[in-house]
Formats: structure tokens, C-alpha cells, sequence
């Protein structure tokens, strides 16, 4: 199991580097820092004192891969590609165009990050699982039938109208809660719960469907026969027999997602002005601060792994017939 | 008193379709008395699966409530039971057991809650007083070790072991009735042994009664006290056993014994069965047999037989036998003719491929860098010669390796060590392009009809393949006449060409898988148990038509099988193997007759046989296969074996001939040597 | 200024787009020979869902492939010799046909059927003195003397007039798909007439005709309610919302189909590749997906799409017009989709290929000694474009909801594009207007949501039919 861990982690080593070159690649040779400093600085009347300044200021006045003119190692290490590049394996994310540390800042949006998502996903599953069984204990009816009817017409209504109109239902008509901000602590409940309310309908019409895939199949497998054949009522046979068994396709759906709760969710975070990872991540984009959006994919990159990996392990632990080798 | 427990009228079963209902059970009557055993027997299609699940009432969704007659089990009609009375009847007073134990059990939850639960369910026991009670039911079915396989999965158990968790389940209930649904069709035969002499004994002890529903004829002659024939959703015999094996009346039953190999049959062409099973759609209103019947004259196409009972208890539906009905004199003459098969055995024309210790062993990565830490060794060191216009088997259960040394023979799978010299070629050394150009000289016959051919091709380019890559058969018309050839050779149609393979019935696919291979016009075919998922009129079929192209043209098969009738009508030598090791090779009359080795003296006498008079004593062999993994020290063998000695378990024994044709590997017979 | 003075200037995603249509024109004549596809694809045929979806679906089609064929007028010249030069603006066939919507732009916004801005504005009175209200429209309801009582009477008279023509159309429809189904039966006009309307045929033709008489009853009333009011209302900018929900169908198709069509030979080869040759093959290719799918990917597509942004900005000599380079980012967008969503389907068919190399048909091909690229090709391949198929038609309305987050995130199509996702971007600005400016939001809900229903419940039926493991079922 050790092992396994240990080798699994060695994996990652060559995937991670893969994706540190691609950023590499991205931000520093095809957007040369030249480019960045036009952009920040306004397209024109940029000197290039200007350009020259802002580079200074942020470190990418250095050559990308080989410095001539440093002494010994540092004519390596003393380059954008160790510096910018290779230190997000230290997790040192260095700072954002306008100045603040971006470790720093991390940090203290990752909790609003997670007061949103681990609701979401926590209420999505048990609320979706409800769902599903009670469709597949009406398998072969209407009920069944408008059931995933109903499913696929709220998997067709995109995510921005579940927003705009729950905020405009709840928050703007009934006025029962704040439309968007955030507050640490208790108060972090009011700000909260309509997110996560509009969070978890908007995931249930996909969530339901695909277990009630999941369900079904597993309804249709020959030891539900030789359940049913020992004369076993039908909530014993779907509780027990039926649930446990779909239970590893849905849990291990979940263990992959589960570090990547801490990037947030994008598009809820900053419809509802809540200060986490997603709104963090959007603002970088919309500020063109290619700093921060190197450092949230690098992130992403290894909490994706951890999820993998996560997801192998928790096999064994649902799984009596998986064994690590 | 009422001896009878269960008692079926007129049961009908059908399923929805968009072109209307298909009538799965076609109005069929029996009764089973408490505490013997009745055989439903069939092929594939004839609806006895059905007939086990209405009584059961668990028919899949398509045909769940498409129910009509009566099961009346002790005075009480079970089709007019409530769903939720019959839950009680499930289980309880009826129990069942399926074919494949592999998927019959839920994977996580261990097997001792699987038995409990139906204990908690019917018997009201739990805790301590359930727990004890589970040990006593696994004991029952013979597994050893009972405390811990209690605990354990089920994919920790192997397929013998899961059939007995499963019987152990069924006793739970304490049943009136056993339904037992191709019990054994999965297993190998020496599991089938025990599981069969489990079923026996356990019906001694408890006295209830089973329903045996198998296709295996010696299967229902070793276990059944009553026999039914259901053809095409009907029953159109029924008998004592001893009556019915002594003689069979209705013309299909009497095909099924006639289309039984054996040795007694060798140089004969086997009896077959032409055409396939009519269309369960359609509303019969004559005989249902009568299109494949060669008895059949004008009354058997125009009104359905009824149900007439000749002698005794024996009944048929057949209009053979109905006194108001004459049949026209040449139809009773030809009751008596047999046919017979040109008896030419072409002497061999030499060796054409010689095996020498070959292995295939595959790797297994474990630890931190996956290191190779130990092999599977599938196949083990196997040498045996096959001569030109000859047919080698290669027998031996599932998991022994036999598939995997065919197909290293050919090359699809590479060998590790040891070599395939065909003429003065070692196959082994070539590759590439090399390889592919002797490639004409050696095919392959696939087991699974269904899979052995590109789904989306029709019949023509799958023939057309192997010619187009070997370059046979000249330009494209040359092709084309060949294929029509070909096709004509095997049996079909010409026009067969332009069809696609799912418009085919199982026989008829492994016809053009035959075809395809003589594409090439091969030396040698490597025959991957081409029959064992046929039915036994279709297989008859199928050995027919190798039996003929090997007398036409001079092939050399390596056939490899578990069916050991399948080897004593075709092959010319035999060699067992066990544990990716052949154990005993030599010529028919050698191995079948006079069997050496344990193993090989073991694997015939479960073989079910039909024959009440050869009836052989079992050899029971304890425990399964070992694991290719790790095979045990010394003689692989020994851990199973009745005759073990000391020195079996250090060294494994070599080779002893005991007739220039015969040899064997045991130390009951010397020391041996190497070859 | 002469009509035949045009100048036709394909775009990129115009000739990708009339490519598709060649090759699933290709496709289809291929299929009607081999009964393996066809019969599946009959099954998609008899299903009432499926059959209804694909209407809407080749009704969005239709009005996207005319938006597909882009030109430039000339602008007048001075003199006979004088050289020609071609107006900026580049119009679509759509542009031509929607004339009446494109060109009545009011000052700003203003409510569906209004005849009033939504804003008040100081307006000059006859008599020289000025007040503060809601202005007349320039377009929208001028024609009504008194709006305020004419304008009931004017739009019931206006839709029933176009209800009436739309039922007629209906009605000629009906006789001819009924006519042309008693000659391919045999059958006479009126017996075939009564199958059709119960149902009775063989593909579902009364559910197809209600589809399509639901489509061109609203098609009708928005052509005539169209030319007099603005039937979704205007934007800040006044131009029709109508307009523009009618023109963001363009990219919302654009998005689904050649993102899928940039990324199919990526995935379907690769992914075949790794599972049938396994070895170093197997392991550079899952280690390419692995770290592609590593990362997240809006995070991916942003970083993409910002690298692209400056590239454009700082080459703008490349484009010739701002529908130029709207388009190239389309594509762009298109490709970069297409990178982040290959690994999926790629994984897909790794494993099946792992279990069909395996099955008896490929190793009967390898003991007649067939070479690799004539068993991928032959064998391998159309036994898995089932996998393939089906992965198609279930992205693509994921990919149209794609859109319109990425719009929102500010890494989606050109800001100058129409497109839903920039429709809702700018509306959501004004939620908290008061009264709530609804209209634009709504208009690009329903035309979502409907393309995206459809293409769903569309999906599903192909699925149904295509996939082994349902069809046991």
C-alpha cells in the first residue's frame, strides 16, 4: 500500500513537469514578458523605459532559459524558467502584477472556497442519490420515464441562468438573503446558503441521471437475481444489495473531485461576490495577471493528481476485490 | 398421500416485442413428487430457463406479468399469489441456483451475510445462533476451512466453491423444491463431479425435491428420476428415466443421442439435426419439429400432435404414435437406416510440427518500481509432434493453458523459451514479414462464433481477408469463385456472401470461420474448442464437416478441447494437460482406454455418461487447480492426487514411455527420463 | 449601388463548416449501402424524441449554414474604371434576410412590443417647450397612430394573419409528405393521409409535422411581428435582441461541431494507437493525456486564450476586418476547446481497443498476418465509431453551455461577436436596473435552452440505438 503510494507520487513527478513546461512554454515564450508589459501598460504610448521598468519591478528582465551573464550555476538558476518556473514546486507562487503575494493570498481564499463547495457536493450527493433511487425503484414507468425527462431539461438549462435567476428569485423578490458578499465565521451561513442552494440544483438534473445509469445497471446483474431468488423484500434488495454495490462507481467520482474543492468554483464565486479560489482565479483572468493564473494551474495540476491518487486508494477501501499491487 | 409437490398446467410465458409476443413457454405441463429429481431438458432457446423463472416469478422486465396456467406447489397456485405473499414462497419453500456462479453472488458483501441473510429473512435467526448455523450450511456443502471462507468475498472462492456458497443459500430456506438451472454448465467437469454428488446427497438428507433444468444429456442420466424434452417452448416428451434412455420415441430425442459423439461413432458421420429451432413469434399450429423432422409427411405440417402416452407414463407429441393418424410406409422404413461415413484414415505423411518445451510465461509487476516479481506460467514446457493429416487433442480443464500453447504454437502469442519448428522453419525465430508469409500454412478455428468475426464485414470480405493478405486466389474474380467455393464447401450458400455475420445462427457462423481458414488453404488448424458453445445437434454438424475436410484435403488439426466425446470420435492422439504441463500423451486407444495418470484416470471417470451400462466409478478429486502463479513443488498434480508419495512432493517425476506411443509423467510408473 | 456587385469572402469557420456538411452528406450516401448502419440509424428514426429534436435541430441548421455564407458589397464607385472597393462590413445571406431586423436600430433599450424607449429623455415639444418623457420608438410600432389603443388590436390582427399562413403551409406539408408516402407504399391518398395523422407510419412523420408546425407558427409571427415591433425588444445600443439571438445561433453551432471535428483525429487515432500497440506508444500518449487533463480546464483554455489575445493584439495587420478577426478567435477558441476535450474520448477508446485487440476477429486478422495499419483501419475503427458517435452528439450541447460561461469568464468569442454567452454577459450588467431589463436574457434562454434540449433528447436516441450495452436491454 505504501509502495503503491510512494510509486504513485513518483508518477506524478514527470506529469507535473509536463505541466510546468507547458505554462513555461505558454507565458514566457509565446507571450514573451515583452508582450506582458505592453498589455498591463496599455497597447500604446508605451516607452520602453516603461516595458523595461515593469519587468525589472516583477523580475522578467532575466533571459528565459540561460543567463550569460551571471557567475557559474547562476547562469541557470538565475533565469525566468528557474525562478517563475521550477520554484511553483516549492509552491512559491512569487507575486501578483499588483504586488501582493499570491501564497499569501491562497491561503486565505481557500476557505471560502470550501464553505461553498463542500456543501454543494455534500447536499448534491445525497440529494442526487435520492433522487436516482427513487426513479429506479419506478424503473420501467411514467415516473421513470418524466423522471429523466425532467433530468435532461435541467441539464439543458446552462449554469448562468440558474444564477442569474436564482439571485433575481430569492435575492432580489423574496429578499430573503443577501445577493452576494461574504462574511468569515457564523455570518458566512447567510452569504452561503444561496450559493449552494443554486449550486446543488444546478447540478442535480446530470447528477440524477447518471446514477440512475449507474443504478440500473447494476439492477440488471445477476446477483440482484439470486437476491430476489432468496425471497428478500425490495427495499432490502436496492438498500442493501443494489446501493452498496453502485456506491464505488459514485464514491470514487467523488474522491477524484475532492482536492480540487479547493479551487472553488468559478462562476458562483464571483456572481456572488464570495472571496475564494474561483473569483480569485477569475479576476486573474480578467486582469490579464498571468502570475496568478500560472500559479492556479500549476495548483490545479497537483491537487488533480492527489485526486487520482485518492481515487485509487479509496478502491480498496470500497472494493473487497481490489487489492493495491 | 399426495406425493406430488409441484404441479405445472398449461404454462405459458411470453415477452413483448415491437412484432408482437414471443412465446418463450408455450403452454407446458409436468409434475415433480417430493423428493425426486426432474430433468427439464433442452438446447439453447427452448425455453427452459423461462419455465424455471415463471415459476419463480423473476422474469426479466420485457415479459414480467406475461404469466398464464398454473403452479400450483402443495394446493397453492403461485401465479395467483400476490408479489408480496411470494416473496415468501422465494427462498423459503422454493429455492434456486443459477448458472454462473461467477455473477450470481454480490461481490462485496462476504459470503457469510449472503447465507444469513436468508436465515434473518426466513428462519428469523440472527447473531450468534445465524452465525453458527451459516458454518453448519457451508459444511454442508463441503467447503473446508469454514470459518474463514465465512468472511471471505466471493471473488476470493473459485467457481466450484461459489456453486456451493450458492447451494448453501438455497438449503437455507430449508426448501420443499430446488430449482438447479444448468448447475454445473460453467464448471469444469471434474467440479462438475462434485457439485452434481453434492446435489445427490444433499437431496438424500433432506428430501426435497429439484428441478434440474441442463442441456448436458449424461448430466440428466447420472442425476434425474423423470425427464422432460422441451423443444421450442413445449414439452414433446416425458418419461421415467430408465424409459426414456432405454428408448427415446420422439424423433428429436432420438437425434440428440444420435448426434452424441463417441468412440463408438469414429469413421461414422455423426447424426445431425438440419436447419435451426422455428421462430417463437409465430402462433404454431403444426408440429414444431416437423421442418427438421425426417419423418415428417403431410399431417405433421398441417395439425399440431397431441399429447399421447404409448406407453405408461411415457408420453410424446408426435404423430408417429397417435393411433388415428397413419404414418405412410416409407416413413416407418426409414426409422431403421443409418447412414455411414467413408472409413479412410490417410496415414501420416510425417511430422509437420514439432513443439519442444515451449513456455509462456507472463510477467507480474509488483512493489514500488514494478519490478518482475514473479510469472504466471500458462504454459510450462510442452512438447508434442503433429503429423500431417492427423488431429492431435489437446484436453484439459479451463485455466490449464491449453489456449494459450495453441495459440503460442501459431505465434499470436509469443513463446519465452522453447521452439515451434513447422517443416525446417523455427517459428519462433521469425517475425515481421517473415512471420507473416508462413502465416498461409497455420489457422485458427475460435470458440465463440459470435466474436470471431468483424460484426461490421460481410461474409465475403471476412473470407476475402486472409486471401488479400496471402495473396491466394489470383485477381478479383478468381476471388470471387473461390469464395463461392468455399462457401459451398462448407455447406452454405453462395449467396451467403453478401450477408452480414449476426444474420447467421451459431453453427452457421462457425461455418464461415471454417471457410475463412481454408481461405488460405492451410496445412494445419488450430481447432480453439470450435463446439463447446454449441448445441449438440449443431456441434454433430460442425465435426461432420472437419471430420470431412480432413479426409479431402489432408489437414492436420490440433484440437483443443474439454469434451473428451469430442476427442474419442476425432483425434488420433491425445495429450492431457494440468497445470501448463501435458501429463500424459499418446494415441486414443492409449489415453482414453488405458489412462496412466491419475489426473487423466480422474478427468474421465466425471465425465457424464449417457451409457447406463459403462457406468464408471467416480474418482473424486479433492480441491481445485492450483494457481499457474505458484504450482506446488514436485508433481503438480499431488496435492489432488489419490496415489501420492513421498517423492512426489519434491521433485516433478519425467517421462516414462510405456509403449512406443504412450507416455506419462508419474512416478507411479519409474523413475522416467528426460526426453 | 448594384446588387451584383459582391465580393464572397469564406471565412475560416465557413469552409470547416461546408466541410462538415460535405463529409456527413458523404457519410450518409455511404450508409444507405451498408444495412450494419443503416439499421441502426432506422432506430433513431422510428424515435418520436429523437425524430422531434432532429426538426429543431435542422431548423437551427439552416438558419446557421446562412450565416455561413459571408460577403462584402461594393461600395460605389466613382466612374466606370475606377478601381471597385468592397465595404468593411462583411453580411452573411442571414444578414440579407433579416434586413428589416438589422437595420431598424433604436437609441437603446426598449421592452419586447414596446412602442416606447425604456428610458425617459428631454424631448422638444411642437411648441417649443421641452418635457421629460419616454420617446417614440423610430421603428418599433411607428406605424400606429395611437399606440396605446392600436397596439392590442395590431398585434392580434398581425398574428392570427400569420398563424393563418402558417397553418396553411402546414396543411400543404401534410398533403405532400402524404403524398409521397402513398406512392412509396402503394397505398391510396387518403388512407395514407390517416396514417400519417395517427402515427401509423413507419418513422414518427405526425410527430415531425407537429414539431414542425409548432417552429413555423413562431417563425411566422416573429416575421410578422418582426418587421413592425421588436418582438425581443432592443439592446443598450438599440439594435433588435431578435437579431441577435438569430445571429449568436451561428456560433453556438460553430462552438459544438468543429471543436468536436478539431479534436476527433487526435483522439481517435491516438487513442486507437495506445490501445493496440501498448508498449512506449501506450505510455508517451497516456502520459500526454494524463498531464493535459491534469490540468483544469477553464484554467487551460484561459491561459490559452490570453496568450492568443496578446498575439492578436499585437499582429492586428493580420486581419482584414473585425469580422476576420472575430472569426480566427472563434476557430482559435474552437482548437483550444478542442485540445482541452480530446483526452476523454481518447481514454475511451484506449480501453476498448485494449478488449477488442484481444477478441477472436483481430486475431484471426493477425494469423492471416494483415498489418497493423489494415487491422486499425478495417477492424478496429468502425468498431469503435459507435464510442465515437455517441461522444460527439453528447458534447456537443455541452459545448454550447461551454460557451457561454467562457464568454462569462472573458475567455470565450470576441466581444464584438453575437453570441449567447456575450448576450447574458452584458444583460447581467443591468439586473440591477429598475424596472429589470429581462428581455435579452430571456431571448438567449430560450434559444438555448432549446437547441441544447434538442441536441440532449436527440443525443439520447442516438444512444439508445447505438449503444450495446442499452440495446440488450
Amino acid at each position: 500500500m505504501l509502495a503503491y503510494i510512494v510509486r504513485r507520487m513518483l508518477y506524478a513527478i514527470p506529469i507535473l513537469i509536463g505541466v510546468n513546461l507547458l505554462t513555461f512554454l505558454l507565458f514566457f515564450v509565446v507571450n514573451t514578458p515583452d508582450n506582458m508589459a505592453r498589455m498591463q501598460l496599455g497597447m500604446k504610448h508605451v516607452t520602453p523605459e516603461a516595458i523595461a521598468n515593469w519587468k525589472r519591478e516583477r523580475g522578467y528582465d532575466k533571459p528565459l532559459l540561460f543567463n550569460s551573464a551571471a557567475p557559474g550555476v547562476e547562469k541557470f538558476s538565475d533565469t525566468i524558467f528557474v525562478e517563475k518556473s521550477l520554484a511553483l514546486f516549492a509552491f512559491e507562487f512569487g507575486q501578483a502584477d499588483d504586488g501582493r503575494d499570491i501564497a499569501y493570498d491562497i491561503k486565505q481564499r481557500m476557505l471560502p472556497s470550501l464553505a461553498l463547495a463542500v456543501p454543494v457536493l455534500l447536499i448534491g450527493l445525497l440529494v442526487n442519490i435520492t433522487f436516482a433511487m427513487l426513479v429506479a425503484v419506478f424503473r420501467a414507468t411514467y415516473v421513470d420515464l418524466w423522471g429523466v425527462i425532467l433530468c435532461v431539461i435541467l441539464m439543458s438549462i446552462s449554469s448562468l441562468f440558474y444564477i442569474i435567476g436564482g439571485q433575481y428569485l430569492i435575492g432580489k423578490v423574496l429578499q430573503l438573503v443577501p445577493i452576494s458578499g461574504y462574511d468569515g465565521g457564523i455570518d458566512a451561513f447567510k452569504f452561503v446558503i444561496l450559493p449552494v442552494i443554486i449550486g446543488v440544483i444546478g447540478g442535480i438534473g446530470s447528477g440524477t441521471r447518471w446514477y440512475r445509469t449507474i443504478f440500473l445497471e447494476e439492477i440488471g446483474k445477476d446477483y440482484v437475481r439470486t437476491a430476489w431468488a432468496k425471497g428478500l423484500t425490495e427495499r432490502k434488495v436496492l438498500f442493501k444489495h443494489v446501493l452498496k454495490n453502485a456506491m464505488i462507481p459514485i464514491l470514487t467520482g467523488v474522491v477524484v473531485v475532492l482536492p480540487l474543492l479547493f479551487m472553488g468554483s468559478l462562476v458562483i464565486e464571483s456572481f456572488f461576490g464570495i472571496p475564494g479560489l474561483g473569483s480569485y482565479t477569475i479576476d486573474a483572468i480578467n486582469s490579464q495577471d498571468f502570475a496568478i493564473v500560472r500559479a492556479m494551474v500549476f495548483l490545479g495540476s497537483v491537487l488533480y493528481i492527489i485526486g487520482l491518487i485518492l481515487t485509487d486508494i479509496s478502491y480498496t477501501l470500497v472494493d473487497p476485490r481490489v487489492r493495491l499491487a | 398421500m399426495n406425493d406430488i409437490l409441484l404441479s405445472v398446467r398449461d404454462l405459458r410465458t411470453w415477452f413483448d416485442s415491437s412484432r408482437g409476443p414471443i412465446r418463450a413457454v408455450d403452454g407446458i405441463s409436468f409434475d415433480v413428487r417430493r423428493g425426486e429429481t426432474f430433468a427439464l431438458l433442452g438446447e439453447s432457446g427452448c425455453g427452459k430457463s423461462m419455465t424455471a423463472l415463471s415459476l419463480m416469478q423473476l422474469l426479466p422486465p420485457q415479459a414480467a406479468g406475461n404469466v398464464s396456467g398454473e403452479v400450483i406447489l402443495d394446493g397453492q397456485d403461485l401465479l395467483a399469489l400476490p408479489e408480496l405473499a411470494m416473496r415468501d414462497v422465494r427462498g423459503n419453500r422454493i429455492a434456486m441456483i443459477f448458472q454462473e456462479p461467477m455473477s450470481s453472488l454480490n461481490p462485496v458483501l462476504t459470503v457469510g451475510e449472503q447465507i444469513g441473510e436468508t436465515l434473518r429473512r426466513h428462519k428469523k435467526m440472527s447473531g450468534a445462533a445465524a452465525r453458527t448455523r451459516v458454518l453448519e450450511l457451508l459444511d454442508a456443502v463441503g467447503i473446508p476451512d469454514r470459518q474463514r471462507r465465512c468472511d471471505e468475498y466471493p471473488h476470493q472462492l473459485s467457481g466450484g466453491m461459489k456453486q456451493r456458497v450458492m447451494i448453501a443459500i438455497a438449503l437455507a430456506g430449508e426448501p420443499e423444491l430446488l430449482i438447479a438451472d444448468e448447475p454445473t454448465t460453467a464448471l469444469d467437469v471434474t467440479i462438475q463431479a462434485q457439485i452434481l454428488d453434492l446435489l445427490q446427497q444433499l437431496q438424500q438428507d433432506t428430501g426435497m425435491a429439484i428441478l434440474l433444468i441442463t442441456h448436458d444429456l449424461g448430466v440428466v442420466a447420472g442425476m434425474a428420476d423423470h425427464v422432460a424434452v422441451m423443444y421450442a417452448g413445449h414439452i414433446v416428451e416425458q418419461a421415467a428415466r430408465a424409459d426414456f434412455f432405454a428408448r427415446p420415441l420422439h424423433p428429436y430425442s432420438q437425434k440428440l443421442f444420435a448426434s452424441l459423439p463417441g468412440r463408438a461413432k469414429r469413421g461414422h458421420a455423426l447424426a445431425v439435426i438440419e436447419g435451426s429451432v422455428p421462430s417463437l413469434a409465430q402462433e404454431f399450429r403444426a408440429c414444431r419439429f416437423a421442418a427438421r423432422c425426417e419423418f415428417a409427411w403431410d399431417s405433421c405440417r398441417a395439425q399440431a400432435p397431441r399429447w399421447l402416452t404409448p406407453e405408461g407414463e411415457h408420453g410424446v407429441r408426435c404423430h408417429l404414435y397417435d393411433p388415428a393418424i397413419t404414418a405412410p410406409e416409407q416413413v416407418l422404413k426409414a426409422q431403421a437406416a443409418a447412414e455411414t461415413h467413408k472409413p479412410p484414415q490417410p496415414g501420416s505423411g510425417g511430422t509437420l510440427i514439432h513443439v519442444d518445451r515451449l513456455k509462456v510465461h507472463f510477467p507480474i509487476h509488483k512493489g514500488l518500481f514494478k519490478r518482475v516479481a514473479g510469472h504466471v506460467r500458462a504454459v510450462d514446457g510442452v512438447s508434442l509432434e503433429l503429423q500431417r493429416g492427423r488431429t492431435v487433442a489437446l484436453v484439459g480443464e479451463s485455466g490449464c493453458g491449453k489456449t494459450t500453447a495453441g495459440k503460442a504454437i501459431l505465434q499470436l502469442i509469443r513463446p519465452t523459451a522453447g521452439s515451434v519448428r513447422y517443416g525446417n522453419l523455427e517459428l519462433t525465430a521469425l517475425s515481421g514479414g517473415a512471420l507473416r508469409a508462413h502465416r498461409r500454412d497455420l489457422q485458427i478455428i475460435f470458440q465463440d462464433p459470435y466474436s470471431s468475426m468483424n460484426p461490421r464485414m460481410m461474409v465475403g470480405d471476412i473470407i476475402e481477408e486472409g486471401m488479400l493478405a496471402q495473396r491466394v486466389g489470383g485477381a478479383a474474380a478468381g476471388r470471387g469463385q473461390r469464395i463461392d467455393a468455399l462457401l459451398t464447401q462448407v455447406g452454405l450458400a453462395p449467396e451467403a456472401k453478401h450477408r452480414y455475420p449476426h444474420e447467421f445462427s451459431g453453427g452457421q457462423r462457425q461455418r464461415i470461420c471454417i471457410a475463412r481458414a481454408l481461405a488460405v488453404e492451410p496445412k494445419v488448424i488450430v481447432c480453439d474448442e470450435p463446439t463447446s458453445a454449441l448445441d449438440v445437434s449443431v456441434q454433430a454438424q460442425i465435426l461432420n464437416l472437419l471430420k470431412g475436410l480432413q479426409d479431402d484435403l489432408g489437414l492436420s488439426y490440433l484440437f483443443i478441447t474439454h469434451n473428451m466425446s469430442v476427442v474419442e470420435y476425432l483425434a488420433h492422439n491425445v495429450a492431457v494437460m494440468y497445470l501448463g504441463r501435458i501429463v500424459e500423451q499418446g494415441t486414443v486407444e492409449d489415453v482414453l482406454q488405458n489412462p496412466k495418470h491419475p489426473y487423466t484416470q480422474a478427468l474421465l471417470s466425471a465425465v457424464p455418461n449417457v451409457d447406463e451400462q459403462t457406468k464408471r466409478e467416480v474418482i473424486r478429486l479433492e480441491g481445485d487447480m492450483p494457481s499457474p502463479v505458484n504450482p506446488p513443488p514436485g508433481c503438480h498434480f499431488h496435492p489432488r492426487c489419490p496415489h501420492v508419495r513421498p517423492e512426489c512432493r519434491k521433485q516433478y517425476p519425467r517421462y516414462t514411455t510405456l509403449s512406443e506411443t504412450h507416455q506419462v509423467n508419474c512416478f507411479l510408473y519409474g523413475q522416467g527420463s528426460e526426453r | 449601388m448594384s446588387m451584383t456587385a459582391i465580393k464572397f469572402v469564406p471565412l475560416w469557420t465557413d469552409v470547416l463548416i461546408y466541410l462538415l456538411v460535405a463529409v456527413i452528406v458523404a457519410f450518409v450516401l455511404y450508409a444507405r449501402k451498408r444495412e450494419h448502419l443503416r439499421s441502426q440509424w432506422r432506430q433513431v428514426a422510428r424515435s418520436r424524441m429523437g425524430m422531434a429534436s432532429l426538426v429543431v435541430l435542422l431548423v437551427y441548421v439552416a438558419v446557421g449554414l446562412l450565416d455561413s455564407v459571408h460577403f462584402r458589397e461594393a461600395v460605389e464607385r466613382n466612374g466606370d474604371n475606377a478601381e471597385v472597393h468592397y465595404s468593411a462590413e462583411v453580411l452573411s445571406v442571414l444578414d440579407v434576410v433579416l434586413t428589416p431586423l438589422r437595420e431598424r436600430v433604436e437609441k437603446t433599450y426598449s421592452a419586447p412590443f414596446a412602442t416606447h424607449l425604456y428610458a425617459k429623455e428631454m424631448m422638444e415639444l411642437p411648441d417649443g417647450s421641452s418635457v421629460r418623457d419616454y420617446p417614440r420608438l423610430d421603428y418599433g410600432g411607428a406605424h400606429l397612430v395611437n399606440p396605446a389603443a392600436d397596439r392590442g388590436a395590431d398585434i392580434l390582427a398581425t398574428a392570427t394573419q400569420a398563424a393563418l399562413q402558417a397553418a396553411a403551409m402546414l396543411l400543404v406539408l401534410f398533403m405532400l409528405v402524404s403524398g409521397v408516402l402513398a406512392r412509396k407504399n402503394k397505398l391510396g391518398f387518403a388512407t395514407s393521409m390517416g396514417r400519417v395523422l395517427r402515427g401509423r407510419t413507419e418513422l414518427p412523420w405526425h410527430i415531425m409535422l407537429l414539431t414542425f408546425g409548432v417552429l413555423l407558427i413562431l417563425g411566422m409571427l416573429a416575421a410578422h411581428l418582426g418587421v413592425k415591433y421588436h418582438v425581443f425588444g432592443t439592446d443598450k445600443v438599440g439594435q433588435d435582441v431578435l437579431y441577435q439571438v438569430l445571429k449568436s445561433i451561428r456560433t453556438g453551432l460553430v462552438i459544438g461541431t468543429l471543436t468536436t471535428l478539431v479534436m476527433l483525429p487526435f483522439a481517435v487515432l491516438l487513442g486507437i494507437m495506445a490501445g493496440y500497440f501498448r508498449g512506449w506508444v501506450d505510455d508517451v500518449i497516456q502520459y500526454t493525456y494524463t498531464t493535459l487533463s491534469s490540468i483544469p480546464g477553464v484554467l487551460l483554455i484561459a491561459a490559452m486564450v490570453l496568450t492568443l489575445q496578446v498575439y492578436v493584439e499585437t499582429h492586428p495587420e493580420l486581419f482584414d476586418t473585425i469580422a476576420h478577426r472575430a472569426d480566427m478567435r472563434l476557430l482559435f477558441l474552437c482548437i483550444i476547446l478542442g485540445i482541452t476535450s480530446w483526452t476523454g474520448l481518447c481514454r475511451l477508446l484506449r480501453g476498448e481497443v485494449m478488449k477488442l485487440r484481444e477478441v477472436d476477429y483481430i486475431q484471426s486478422a493477425t494469423a492471416f498476418g494483415v498489418g497493423h495499419f489494415k487491422i486499425i483501419g478495417r477492424h478496429l475503427l468502425p468498431n469503435v465509431m459507435h464510442i465515437v458517435l455517441i461522444s460527439v452528439v453528447l458534447d456537443f450541447s455541452g459545448l454550447v453551455l461551454a460557451e457561454a460561461v467562457l464568454s462569462y469568464v472573458g475567455v470565450g468569442v470576441d466581444p464584438t461577436m453575437n453570441s449567447w454567452g456575450n448576450m447574458i454577459n452584458a444583460a447581467r450588467l443591468e439586473m440591477a436596473r429598475e424596472p429589470i431589463v429581462w428581455w435579452s436574457l430571456t431571448a438567449a434562454f430560450i434559444f438555448m435552452f432549446t437547441l441544447v434540449l434538442s441536441a440532449n433528447l436527440f443525443s439520447d436516441a442516438v444512444r439508445d440505438a447505438f449503444d450495446p450495452r442499452l440495446r440488450k436491454q
